[in-house]
C-alpha cells in the first residue's frame, strides 16, 4: 500500500528586539544566567505587561512578508499552564483574534542536479501571532535549575496547515522561511541559539485517503537538518507501524538527534485545558490600512523574486543566483559592487568573484559555515574596482587571483595594490615580442612549433605557460596568443 | 448554563492544588450553592451584547522598545526558596508540560 | 500629642509648613498612638518605626532646606499590604508571602515618596484582597475601632481601621468589589475608589486585574482629595492606566458647587437593607433636596445580576493572577514535595488559605474546556449591560446615591457562610463592573454605635464633581469629628 503523509509545522521565532515583549528588560542571547530580568519578568507580584511597538510591527512585517491577512484589530490572551519555566504560570499569547491569518510560503524543491532550478510551490500558512517566550530549564540528575533570562523575549509563533508531504519539503520550506526572515532583518533565525524552533505535527494516510491521519507531535529538533531527518524518520516509522497492523497513538514523540530516532515524550495527556481568556492588563492593538501601507515600503524584495529579477534582467545563470539570493547580505553586496562598475563589467563576472572567490575566503576551507560578510573587509567597491580593472585590460586574470587574495588580506583598494606592486598587464608590445622570440627560441618547444605550422593551432598552447612566467602573470593570454601567432605566423 | 456537579479533582488539579478530602466536600457544596445563585444569569438575554474585558476602550497601548534596567541577580534571587549557580534550583520535572 | 494625632492631613500639612510642628514629631505621635490602641485594633501586618521615623527626618531636612516636596511632604500614610515598597515585606496576608521582600517600588509608592509622605507600615487586609471583613488573613484579624468585637469590614480593613483609630492619619487601600468604600462605612471613615485607570495599579498585587483599583482612606473629603491627587495619573507601565489633565481634586470642594441632579436608584432600598442605614440614607437624600440639589429616580434593574457577574469574572482573572504563587521563585515552598509538579499542589495548598482556595477553584472551574462561554464570556456581556445602564443614568444625573452597605459591621465570626459574606458587597460591586468612581462618606450611626456609609457614584474620571458633592454632605454633618473611643 501507498501512503500519503501530511506535515504541519508550529515555528517558533525570537524578534529581534532591544528589550522584551512585555517590558523593558533588555533581552539578548548568551548573558549570564538571571541578569536579564526585572519584576515583570519574574512575575513578582504587583506587575504588569505593556506592549513591546517594535515586536508588534515587526509580527506586521513578518504577517506582510508571509502574504498574511493582517487583522484590523487584535487581542491577547492569558493561556493558562504551570511549568517551572513560566513565571506567571499562564503565557501571554493570542487565542482567537491573531495578529496575521492565512498567507503562503514559496519553497523550492531540490532540481535535477545543482545547475537546475527545482519545482517551486506555496505552502500555506494557518496563522501567525506575536507570544512571549519562556525561561530556561537545565536538568541534572537530582533537580533542575531555571534561568528567567529568555522569558518575556517576544516570538512569533507561524502555523501552517498539514500542507507538506516529505522531509525535503519540510526542509525547503524552513529553509526559505527562514531566509525571508532573515533579509527582512525581523530576527537572525538561528536554530542553535534557540532564535528559530520548530515542532512538527505528522500523519500519514493510505494513499487516496481524504481524511488525515492520527498526528503525532514532534519536538527537540535543533537544526533545519534535524527536523528533515526527524520527519523522514517518524513517517517511515508511522508507515512501518501501520503496515503492521500498529494503531498510531495521538503522542508527542522527541527526536534523538545522537540515535537519529524519535522516541515517546508524552501521550496525550487529558487534552490540555488552557482555560484562555482575555488579558484584562492589555489592550487590544488595531492596524490602519494606511500603516500597513507605509509597512509594506520596508519590506525587502524575497530571495526568491531577486533570483528571478536576476536570472532574467541580469542574465546571470541559476548556479550563481542560487547562492547570491538566499542571502540578503550577500545579494544586497552583489548589486551594489555590480552598481559601483557604473556598467563597465558584465553581472556574471561580478557575481562569479562573489560566489566564488569571496565565498572562498570566508569560508575558509571549511565545509559548512562561514564568516559573515561584516567580518571581512572588502566593500562592494572593492570588488567593482577589481571587475573593472581586468575589463579594461589594466591587469589581467591571473594577476586579479593575487590581488584579490592581496586586497582580502589587507583591506586595500585594487588599483592601490596595482600601483604599489606595479602589476599592470604587459602593455609594451616591443617587449612582449622579444619575450615570444626568446621563448620561441628555445630547442625544447621545436617540435610545437612545427606541429602549429602544420596547422594544429592548439599546438602552441604549451608555450604560453613560459610566455606568462616570463612576464610574470602580466601578460594577457589572448595577447600572447596573438603575438605568437604574429611571430611563427 | 451547566449545572451539573462541579468535577472538584479535575478543577483542583487544573488549579495546582492539593485539597483534603474535608475541603473537596465543603468546596463541592459550597461552590456548588455559588453556582446555583449564578445561575440567575440565564435570565438574562444577552443576544448581540459585546463581552466588556475592559473598564473602558483603550487601543494600542504600546511602549517604545527602549531597553531599560535589569535588576541585579542578587534581587532577582533574593526571595528564592532555593538557588544555585545564581539560578532557581526546582525539584527534578518530570516531563509533563 | 495627642492633639497631633487628632489633625486631618490637610491640617497637619499646614501645621508643617508652617513648621509649627516637624514631620519627625508628627511620626513619633502616630507611632505612639499606635503603640497605645494597636493591641486592640490590629491593623497592622508590619511596623518599621525606625525607618519611618528616617523619612520623617528626611522631610524635615526637605524643608528646612527649602525643597518641601508638596502638600503631603512628612505627613504618615499608611499602606495596605498588598502594594510594593522596595526594601518592605509584602505578604497580602497570606502564608505564600509571609517572607517576601520586594525589590521594587509600586508606582503609587514611587508617587508617595517622591511626594515626601512618610511611609508607615503595612496594613492587614483579607488574604489577597479576598474577603469583606479581614478574617480572611492569614495572620490576625482586625478589629473596628468602633466596636472591636466586630469586624473592620474589608478587604482593606486594617487601613481603615488605622484611620479611624487615629494610627494615621491617611491610608490607602485598594477596591475591586468594594474593598475600599465598604470598610470606610463600617469604620466611619471617607473611602474612595478612583475610577478604572485614574491610578496605576503597577505593584498592586492583582486579585481581579479588570476590577482592581488603588484609592485614598482619610477622615475628611478634603484629605482623600489630597491624597488622591498624590497617587492619580498616567503610568506607561499599566497598560490600562488613563492619560488625562489632572483637576485640582481639593480646590474642586468648593469651586463645584452645583446644583446637581442626584440620582437613586429605585434598586437602592432592597429587601435586606437594614432599616437605621435606610433611615440614614433617606436623610441624607432629603440634606441634598433641601440644600437645592434635585434628587431624581433612576432605574438600574441589573443591579441584580451585579454580584453573580462580579463573582464570575473577579474569581476567573483571580485564578489566572494567582497561579504565580507556585513555590518556585519566591513564595513559600513546601518541603514535602516529591517531584515540580508536586511542589505546586503541596506549596499553593499550604500557602493559600481557605477562602482563596475557594476562589481559585471557583474560577478556574468556570474558565475550564466548555464552561467559558455559559459563565466567563456571558458574564461580560452582562457586564457590558451593567456598564451601559450606568451610562444611560449619567445623562441625566451627575451623581447616583446609595447606600454603601445593606448593613453595618457585624461581629467577628457571625458570617460563615461565604455566599452571605459575598451578598455584603450588593452596592458596591456594580461600580467596580462599570468601572466608575465610589467614594463613602460617614453618614451617622446605628442605635449601637456602629458607623453607617454612604455611598456616591461618580461619572468616569469625574472625581472631582465626586468629591464636592461628597463634601457638601460631610460639611453639613458633624460626624467626622466623631472619633472611635479606644
Ligand atoms: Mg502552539
Ligand atoms: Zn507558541
Amino acid at each position: 500500500m501507498e501512503f500519503t503523509a501530511d506535515i504541519g509545522l508550529e515555528v517558533h521565532v525570537q524578534l529581534k528586539t532591544k528589550s522584551k515583549m512585555f517590558t523593558r528588560a533588555p533581552y539578548h542571547y548568551g548573558a549570564e544566567p538571571n541578569t536579564l530580568t526585572d519584576p515583570v519578568v519574574l512575575a513578582l507580584p504587583g506587575v504588569l505587561p505593556v506592549m513591546n511597538k517594535e515586536a508588534v510591527r515587526k509580527t506586521v512585517l513578518l504577517g506582510l512578508l508571509c502574504k498574511c491577512k493582517i487583522a484590523e484589530r487584535c487581542k491577547w490572551d492569558r493561556k493558562n499552564y504551570f511549568y517551572p519555566d513560566s513565571p506567571k504560570n499562564y503565557q501571554l499569547s493570542q487565542y482567537d483574534q491573531p495578529i496575521c491569518e492565512g498567507g503562503e510560503v514559496e519553497i523550492e524543491m531540490l532540481g535535477a542536479s545543482r545547475n537546475v532550478m527545482g519545482e517551486h510551490r506555496m505552502v500555506q500558512l494557518t496563522r501567525i501571532h506575536l507570544e512571549e517566550d519562556v525561561g530556561k530549564l537545565t536538568h541534572f540528575a537530582n533537580d533542575s535549575l531555571v534561568d528567567y533570562n529568555r522569558a518575556g523575549a517576544p516570538l512569533c509563533e507561524i502555523v501552517t496547515e498539514p500542507d507538506m508531504h516529505n522531509a525535503d519539503e519540510v526542509f525547503a520550506f524552513l529553509t526559505a522561511l527562514r531566509n525571508n526572515i532573515v533579509a527582512a532583518g525581523l530576527s537572525d533565525c538561528d536554530m542553535e541559539k534557540g532564535q528559530m524552533r520548530c515542532d512538527a505535527n505528522i500523519s500519514v494516510r493510505p494513499k487516496g485517503q481524504e481524511t488525515l491521519g492520527t498526528k503525532v507531535e514532534l519536538k527537540n529538533m535543533n537544526t533545519i537538518s534535524g527536523v528533515r531527518n526527524a520527519v523522514a524518520y517518524e513517517i517511515k516509522r508511522q508507515i512501518h507501524a501501520v503496515t503492521s497492523g500498529e494503531a498510531i497513538h495521538q503522542q508527542t514523540r522527541r527526536w534523538d538527534p545522537v540515535s537519529q530516532v524519535t522516541t515517546k515524550m508524552r501521550d496525550k495527556e487529558e487534552s490540555h485545558d488552557y482555560r484562555y481568556f482575555p488579558e484584562p492588563d492589555l489592550m487590544p492593538v488595531s492596524i490602519g490600512a494606511q500603516q500597513l501601507k507605509v509597512l509594506a515600503k520596508e519590506l525587502p524584495e524575497l530571495p526568491f523574486d531577486r533570483q528571478r529579477r536576476f536570472m532574467e534582467t541580469l542574465d546571470l545563470p541559476y548556479t550563481l543566483t542560487s547562492v547570491l539570493c538566499p542571502d540578503k547580505e550577500l545579494a544586497d553586496f552583489f548589486e551594489e559592487a555590480l552598481a559601483d562598475t557604473g556598467g563597465k563589467v558584465a553581472p556574471k563576472a561580478v557575481a562569479n568573484l562573489i560566489a566564488n572567490d569571496l565565498l572562498r575566503e570566508l569560508s575558509g576551507g571549511e565545509e559548512e559555515g562561514r564568516l559573515p560578510l561584516s567580518a571581512c573587509k572588502l566593500a562592494p567597491a572593492h570588488i567593482a574596482d577589481l571587475t573593472v580593472l581586468v575589463e579594461d585590460g589594466v591587469i589581467t586574470k591571473q594577476i586579479a587571483q593575487t590581488i584579490f587574495t592581496e586586497m582580502y588580506a589587507t583591506g586595500k583598494m585594487p588599483s592601490t595594490l596595482v600601483e604599489e606592486k606595479g602589476l599592470q598587464a604587459h602593455s609594451d608590445d616591443g617587449e612582449l615580442e622579444s619575450i615570444v622570440r626568446e621563448v620561441a627560441a628555445d630547442p625544447k618547444h621545436e617540435k610545437a612549433i612545427s606541429q602549429f605550422k602544420d596547422g594544429n593551432t592548439k599546438a602552441i598552447n604549451s608555450l604560453i605557460g613560459p610566455i606568462m612566467k616570463a612576464t610574470q602573470g602580466k601578460a594577457d593570454p589572448r595577447k600572447i596568443q596573438d603575438m605568437l601567432a604574429k611571430v611563427l605566423g | 448554563m451547566p449545572s451539573e456537579k462541579i468535577d472538584i479533582d479535575y478543577v483542583a488539579r487544573l488549579a495546582r492544588i492539593d485539597l483534603t478530602e474535608e475541603e473537596k466536600v465543603t468546596f463541592a457544596e459550597q461552590l456548588g450553592n455559588i453556582l446555583a445563585y449564578v445561575d440567575k444569569l440565564n435570565q438574562v438575554d444577552v443576544s448581540g451584547v459585546e463581552p466588556m474585558a475592559h473598564a473602558f476602550a483603550l487601543e494600542n497601548v504600546l511602549d517604545d522598545d527602549e531597553p531599560g534596567p535589569a535588576l541585579t541577580v542578587k534581587d532577582a534571587l533574593r526571595n528564592a526558596p532555593a538557588q544555585r549557580d545564581n539560578q532557581i534550583v526546582v525539584p527534578k520535572v518530570v516531563e509533563d508540560a | 500629642m495627642s492633639d497631633i494625632i487628632q489633625k486631618t492631613a490637610a491640617e497637619l500639612s499646614q501645621a508643617l509648613a508652617a513648621k509649627t510642628v516637624s514631620a519627625v514629631e508628627v511620626a513619633q505621635a502616630f507611632i505612639a498612638r499606635t503603640e497605645a490602641v494597636e493591641d486592640r485594633v490590629k491593623a497592622f501586618n508590619s511596623r518599621d518605626a525606625e525607618w519611618t521615623l528616617a523619612q520623617a527626618k528626611a522631610s524635615d531636612e526637605r524643608r528646612a532646606a527649602g525643597d518641601a516636596a508638596g502638600p503631603l511632604d512628612g505627613v504618615p500614610v499608611a499602606l495596605k499590604d498588598i502594594l510594593a515598597v522596595k526594601d518592605q515585606p509584602l505578604t497580602c496576608s497570606s502564608r505564600m508571602l509571609e517572607n517576601f521582600v520586594s525589590p521594587y517600588d509600586a508606582h503609587v509608592t514611587e508617587l508617595l515618596k517622591a511626594q515626601g509622605a512618610v511611609l508607615w507600615g503595612r496594613l492587614n487586609m483579607d488574604e489577597f484582597a479576598m474577603g469583606s471583613s479581614t478574617e480572611n488573613s492569614a495572620f490576625h484579624t482586625s478589629r473596628n475601632p468602633w466596636n472591636t468585637d466586630c469586624v473592620p469590614g474589608g478587604s482593606s480593613g486594617g487601613s481603615a481601621a488605622c484611620v479611624a483609630a487615629l494610627e494615621a492619619p491617611l491610608s490607602i487601600g485598594s477596591d475591586t468589589g468594594g474593598s475600599i468604600r465598604q470598610p470606610a462605612a463600617f469604620c466611619g471613615v471617607v473611602g474612595l475608589k478612583p475610577t478604572y485607570g485614574l491610578v496605576s495599579r503597577y505593584g498592586l498585587a492583582a486579585f481581579a486585574s479588570s476590577l482592581d483599583q488603588i484609592g485614598p482612606f482619610a477622615r475628611t473629603v478634603e484629605d482623600a482629595a489630597l491624597l488622591l491627587q498624590a497617587i492619580a495619573g498616567h503610568d506607561r507601565r499599566d497598560s490600562t492606566s488613563y492619560k488625562t489633565k489632572l483637576p485640582d481634586y481639593r480646590a474642586a470642594l468648593t469651586e463645584k458647587e452645583g446644583p446637581w441632579t442626584i440620582g437613586v436608584p429605585r434598586e437602592c432600598f432592597a429587601e435586606g437593607l437594614d432599616p437605621e442605614i435606610k433611615a440614614a440614607v433617606q436623610d441624607a437624600i432629603a440634606f441634598y433636596e433641601k440644600d437645592g440639589h434635585t434628587v431624581q429616580e433612576v432605574s438600574l434593574p441589573m443591579t441584580e445580576y451585579a454580584i453573580p457577574t462580579y463573582y464570575i469574572l473577579a474569581t476567573a482573572e483571580a485564578s489566572s493572577n494567582l497561579a504565580r504563587y507556585d513555590g518556585i521563585r519566591y513564595t513559600h515552598r513546601s518541603k514535602n514535595a516529591a517531584d515540580a509538579v508536586d511542589l505546586y499542589f503541596k506549596s499553593r495548598a499550604e500557602g493559600f488559605g481557605p477562602e482563596v482556595k475557594r476562589r481559585i477553584i471557583l474560577g478556574t472551574y468556570v474558565l475550564s474546556s466548555g464552561y467559558y462561554d455559559a459563565y466567563y464570556l456571558r458574564a461580560q456581556k452582562i457586564r457590558t449591560l451593567i456598564r451601559q445602564e450606568f451610562m444611560q443614568a449619567f445623562e441625566s444625573v451627575d451623581t447616583i446615591l446609595t447606600p454603601t452597605t445593606p448593613t453595618p459591621s457585624f461581629q467577628v465570626g457571625a458570617k460563615e457562610d461565604p455566599l452571605a459574606m459575598y451578598l455584603n458587597d450588593i452596592y458596591t460591586i456594580n461600580v467596580n463592573l462599570a468601572g466608575l468612581p465610589g467614594i463613602s462618606v460617614p453618614c451617622g450611626f446605628t442605635s449601637s454605635k456602629l458607623p453607617i456609609g454612604l455611598q456616591l457614584i461618580g461619572k468616569p474620571f469625574a472625581e472631582d464633581e465626586l468629591l464636592a458633592v461628597a463634601h457638601r454632605y460631610e460639611q453639613a454633618h458633624g460626624w467626622k469629628d466623631a472619633v472611635a473611643q479606644l
